[in-house]
C-alpha cells in the first residue's frame, strides 16, 4: 500500500483581535495545534473527538478549504498548501467533500441535476450533448436516488436522500480521496445505516480512500480502518480500530469509550469513567497535556512536560505519560465491548427448527 | 402494584392543516409509575414528542382535536381548565426540552429565569428565590453556581445550557419529568453525564421520568420500560429486558439491527430499515409498516393489527404484528445469529401462506420458492 496523504505538524489558529480601527491579535483560537498523521491508500481512516476539538477544521485543511498556519499536507507527494490555480483544481478534482448538513450544503435554489453536475461545469467535463445529463443520471442511479427526480429541488426530498445527492456530487469527478465530515449525525437512526452502507460500497467499488469523521464512536468503529482520536486540537491517541476500542491506551479514549450508551440493558453495565466538566476553551488550552485538568490519572509530570505520541502496548500510539493498563481498560469498558456477542457456529438456516416449535 | 402516577389511555391528537388531517397520535395507551422511567423510542415524525406535548397542554390549538384521557394525579390533562393546566405544568409535571439554546430565552439571565419558574408557582421572596436558583444550579451540576446564576444562556456551553434546563425543570420538585431528546444534540461524554445526573435526581427525589429519544443506546441506560413509536402509534411495547433481548416487531428488529453496535463483530454489516416514515396525511393501509417491512404478506396491507400481548412473556411485553409468535422469535433468533434476510422472509411467507393463503397467487410469484420447495416448514406445520 501506498500513502496518499501525508500530514506533518499542520497547525491552524484563528487570530483574536481587539480594537476597531487599529486591530490588534491578543491571542488565538488553537483549533488544530501540531496533527501528524498518514492515510494510506484504499484505507479509512476515523477522526473522533468532542464538539470543537479540532475534527472538522483538518478535514477543512486537508482538502484547502482553509490555509494552515504551519505545517504541510501532501497528497501524492505534491504540498496542497502551495497549489495555486489550475494545479489547485486539478488536486481538488482527487479530494471531495460530504458535509455534515444535508440541509445547508445544497444550494436550494438549484435541481439536483445541475447540483450533481457543478463538478462537471467547473471541470469542463462531458461537454458532449446529453452526455452530461446521462452520466448525472447513473450517478443518481449509483446513489440509490431516482434518475427521473433530475429536475427536482433539494427540498423535495428528505435528509436521507438528500445526504445521498450529497454523496453523488462528491463521487461525481471520481476522487481519490473522500472527506466525510459527519455524514449521518442529522440523519434518523434507520437511515443513517443506509448512507453507511452506501459509503462502504462506494469505497469498495471505487477503491476510495476514506477519511470519516464524526463523534459517535460505533458509527466509527463500523467503518474505520484506523482511528484518530483529537481532543483539544491535538491526536492524543491513533491505533486500528481492533486495537483502539479492546485497549484504549490514553485516558481520553477510555472515557470516550466508556460514556458510550450500549444498546443492551445487562451488557452494558460497568463502572462508569465520566469526564467532569467540558472540555477547556482552545484559545487558552492546559499547559502540557492538554487532558490533564480533567484526567482520572493525572500527576505533577502531566502539567509539566507534554507527552509525545508513542507507541504503547498494543500497537497503538498514544501521547500519555501514564498510559491505561489492561485491568483499569477491564473495569471501565462495556463489558459489552471486552466480551463480544459470539455468533453461533451453525450459520446454516436451520429451517426444520420451525416445525417443533409449532 | 399501586396505581400508577400518569397514564395514557387511547390517545389521539390529530392536526387540521390546509393538506389534510395530521394524524400525529393515534390511539395510544401506556402508563408509568411513581420512581420509574419509561423510554419512548421512534423516528422522527412518529409522534412522540406530540404525545408528551399534549399530556402538558401545549398541543391545544383550534386546529388541532384531542381524544383520550391523559390521568395524572386523578386529573384528566385533556380537559383540565387553562387555569388549572397553568398550576399543573412547571410544577408537578415539568418538560426539558430538545434544544437547550432556543428552549432558554436569550434576553433573561439564567438565574431570573430559574426565580420565574418558582415564583410562577409558589409564593417566594425574591432573595429566597435566587438563593434556591444557586442551589439547584448547584445540584446539576454546575461549576461555580453564584457567577453562573447571573449569566445569559450565550455564555453557557451545550452541556451546560442543558443542565440548566433540567434545574428549571426540577425547580418545583416535579413528580414527572418529560425529557424529550435531552442529550441528541451533546457530545458523548457529556451525553454520560447527563443521564447520570438524571439517574441520581431520579433515586433521590423519586420523580417518574418519560424520556423521548430515537437513540436504543440510551434508553437502554436509563429506561425501566420502552414504547416504540411508529407512524403515531405504538407497536411494541415491552420492559427494557424484552425489548431488546426478545423484540417482537419488525420496526424494533430494524431499529435495533441498523446501528453500529460497540459490541457486534467489526465487519457485520448493517441492515437498514428500507424506504422512509410514512406521511401521517395519508397513511399506508393496514400494518403502517407493511411498505418498509421486509417481511410483509398480502394480508398486512389489508388487516390492521392490534397490540397483543406476547406469548410466554408477561403480560407486559405487548406487539402489534400480524407475524405469528413463533415465526418472530425465529426470525429474530436468525437475525441475532446474523443470517441473510432473504432466508428470513422466505421463513415468514411460508409460514403465513400455510396460516391463510393470500388471495391473489401474484404474491407467491415474488417469493417463487413458495411453490417448488415441498420442504419449508411452514407447510408441515399445517400437515
Amino acid at each position: 500500500m501506498s500513502t496518499l496523504i501525508e500530514v506533518r505538524e499542520l497547525v491552524k489558529h484563528f487570530p483574536i483581535k481587539k480594537g476597531i480601527v487599529i486591530q490588534r491579535q491578543i491571542g488565538a483560537v488553537k483549533a488544530v495545534d501540531g496533527v501528524s498523521f498518514d492515510v494510506e491508500q484504499g484505507e479509512t481512516l476515523g477522526i473522533v473527538g468532542e464538539t470543537g476539538c479540532g475534527k472538522s477544521t483538518t478535514a477543512r485543511l486537508l482538502c484547502r478549504l482553509m490555509d494552515p498556519t504551519s505545517g504541510t499536507v501532501s497528497f501524492q507527494g505534491k504540498n496542497v498548501a502551495e497549489q495555486k490555480g489550475d494545479a489547485l483544481k486539478a488536486l481538488h478534482r482527487d479530494m471531495q467533500m460530504v458535509f455534515q448538513d444535508p440541509y445547508s450544503s445544497l444550494n436550494p435554489r438549484k435541481t439536483v441535476g445541475s447540483i450533481i453536475s457543478d463538478p462537471f461545469v467547473i471541470h469542463n467535463l462531458y461537454t458532449g450533448s446529453g452526455e452530461r445529463k446521462k452520466r448525472v443520471q447513473e450517478l443518481m442511479d449509483r446513489v440509490g436516488l431516482n434518475p427521473e427526480h433530475y429536475n427536482r429541488y433539494p427540498h423535495e426530498f428528505s435528509g436521507g436522500q438528500r445526504q445521498r445527492i450529497g454523496v453523488a456530487r462528491a463521487i461525481a469527478l471520481e476522487p481519490k480521496l473522500l472527506i466525510a465530515d459527519e455524514p449521518v449525525s442529522a440523519l434518523d437512526v434507520s437511515i443513517q445505516a443506509q448512507v453507511l452502507n452506501l459509503l462502504r460500497d462506494l469505497q469498495r467499488e471505487l477503491g476510495l480512500t476514506l477519511i470519516f469523521i464524526a463523534h459517535d464512536l460505533s458509527v466509527v468503529r463500523h467503518m474505520c480502518d484506523r482511528v484518530a482520536v483529537m481532543y483539544l486540537g491535538k491526536v492524543v491517541e491513533l491505533a486500528s480500530s481492533d486495537v483502539l476500542y479492546t485497549t484504549p491506551r490514553h485516558p481520553y479514549t477510555g472515557a470516550l469509550l466508556s460514556a458510550v450508551p450500549v444498546a443492551d440493558p445487562t451488557g452494558g453495565k460497568r463502572e462508569r469513567q465520566l469526564l467532569t466538566g467540558d472540555v477547556p476553551s482552545p484559545a487558552n488550552p492546559p499547559s502540557a497535556c492538554r487532558f490533564h485538568t480533567r484526567c482520572p490519572k493525572a500527576q505533577p509530570l502531566c502539567s509539566d512536560r507534554e507527552p509525545m505520541l508513542e507507541t504503547k502496548a498494543g500497537g497503538g500510539v498514544a501521547a500519555c505519560h501514564y498510559p491505561l493498563t489492561d485491568e483499569e481498560v477491564a473495569t471501565r469498558l462495556p463489558a459489552a465491548l471486552t466480551r463480544q456477542r459470539v455468533r453461533p457456529a451453525s450459520a446454516e438456516p436451520s429451517l426444520p427448527a420451525a416445525e417443533t416449535q409449532a | 402494584m399501586s396505581d400508577p402516577l400518569f397514564s395514557v389511555e387511547d390517545l389521539r391528537v390529530s392536526f387540521h392543516t390546509d393538506d389534510g388531517v395530521v394524524h400525529a397520535v393515534d390511539g395510544i395507551s401506556y402508563t408509568v409509575q411513581a420512581g420509574k422511567t419509561l423510554g419512548i423510542v421512534g423516528e422522527s415524525g412518529s409522534g412522540k414528542t406530540v404525545s408528551s406535548l399534549t399530556a402538558l397542554g401545549l398541543t391545544r390549538s383550534r386546529r388541532s382535536q384531542i381524544e383520550g384521557r391523559i390521568m395524572f394525579d386523578s386529573q384528566d390533562m385533556v380537559t383540565l381548565e387553562d387555569d388549572q393546566l397553568r398550576q399543573v405544568r412547571g410544577n408537578d409535571m415539568a418538560m426539558i426540552f430538545q434544544d437547550p439554546l432556543s428552549a432558554l430565552h436569550p434576553f433573561y439571565k439564567v438565574g431570573s429565569q430559574l426565580v420565574e419558574a418558582m415564583q410562577a408557582h409558589r409564593s417566594l421572596s425574591r432573595s429566597a428565590a435566587k438563593a434556591r436558583a444557586v442551589e439547584l444550579l448547584d445540584l446539576v451540576g454546575i461549576p461555580d453556581p453564584k457567577r453562573r446564576v447571573v449569566q445569559y444562556p450565550h455564555e453557557f456551553s451545550g452541556g451546560m445550557r442543558q443542565r440548566a434546563m433540567i434545574a428549571m425543570a426540577l425547580a418545583n420538585e416535579p413528580k414527572l419529568l418529560i425529557a424529550d431528546e435531552p442529550t441528541t444534540a451533546l457530545d458523548v461524554t457529556v451525553q454520560a453525564q447527563i443521564l447520570a445526573l438524571l439517574e441520581d435526581l431520579q433515586k433521590r427525589l423519586g420523580m417518574a421520568i418519560i424520556i423521548i429519544t430515537h437513540d436504543l443506546g440510551v434508553v437502554a441506560e436509563i429506561a425501566d420500560d420502552i414504547a416504540v413509536m411508529y407512524a403515531g402509534r405504538i407497536v411494541e411495547r415491552g420492559s427494557a429486558d424484552e425489548i431488546f433481548h426478545h423484540p417482537q416487531h419488525p420496526y424494533t428488529w430494524g431499529l435495533l439491527t441498523s446501528i453500529p453496535r460497540l459490541d457486534n463483530p467489526r465487519d457485520e454489516e448493517l441492515v437498514p430499515i428500507a424506504g422512509r416514515p410514512p406521511s401521517l396525511i395519508n397513511r399506508p393501509s393496514g400494518c403502517h409498516f407493511h411498505p418498509r417491512c421486509p417481511y410483509v404478506q398480502e394480508a398486512h396491507k389489508r388487516v390492521d393489527p392490534r397490540l397483543e400481548a406476547v406469548e410466554g412473556d408477561g403480560g407486559s411485553h405487548v406487539s402489534a404484528c400480524l407475524l405469528k409468535t413463533n415465526v418472530r422469535t425465529q426470525i429474530w433468533e436468525g437475525l441475532e445469529a446474523g443470517r441473510e434476510p432473504e432466508s428470513l422472509q422466505r421463513m415468514a411467507s411460508a409460514s403465513v401462506g400455510a396460516l391463510a393463503p393470500p388471495a391473489d397467487a401474484s404474491h407467491l410469484n415474488l417469493h417463487g420458492e413458495l411453490e417448488s420447495d415441498a420442504q419449508l416448514p411452514g407447510e408441515e406445520v399445517q400437515s
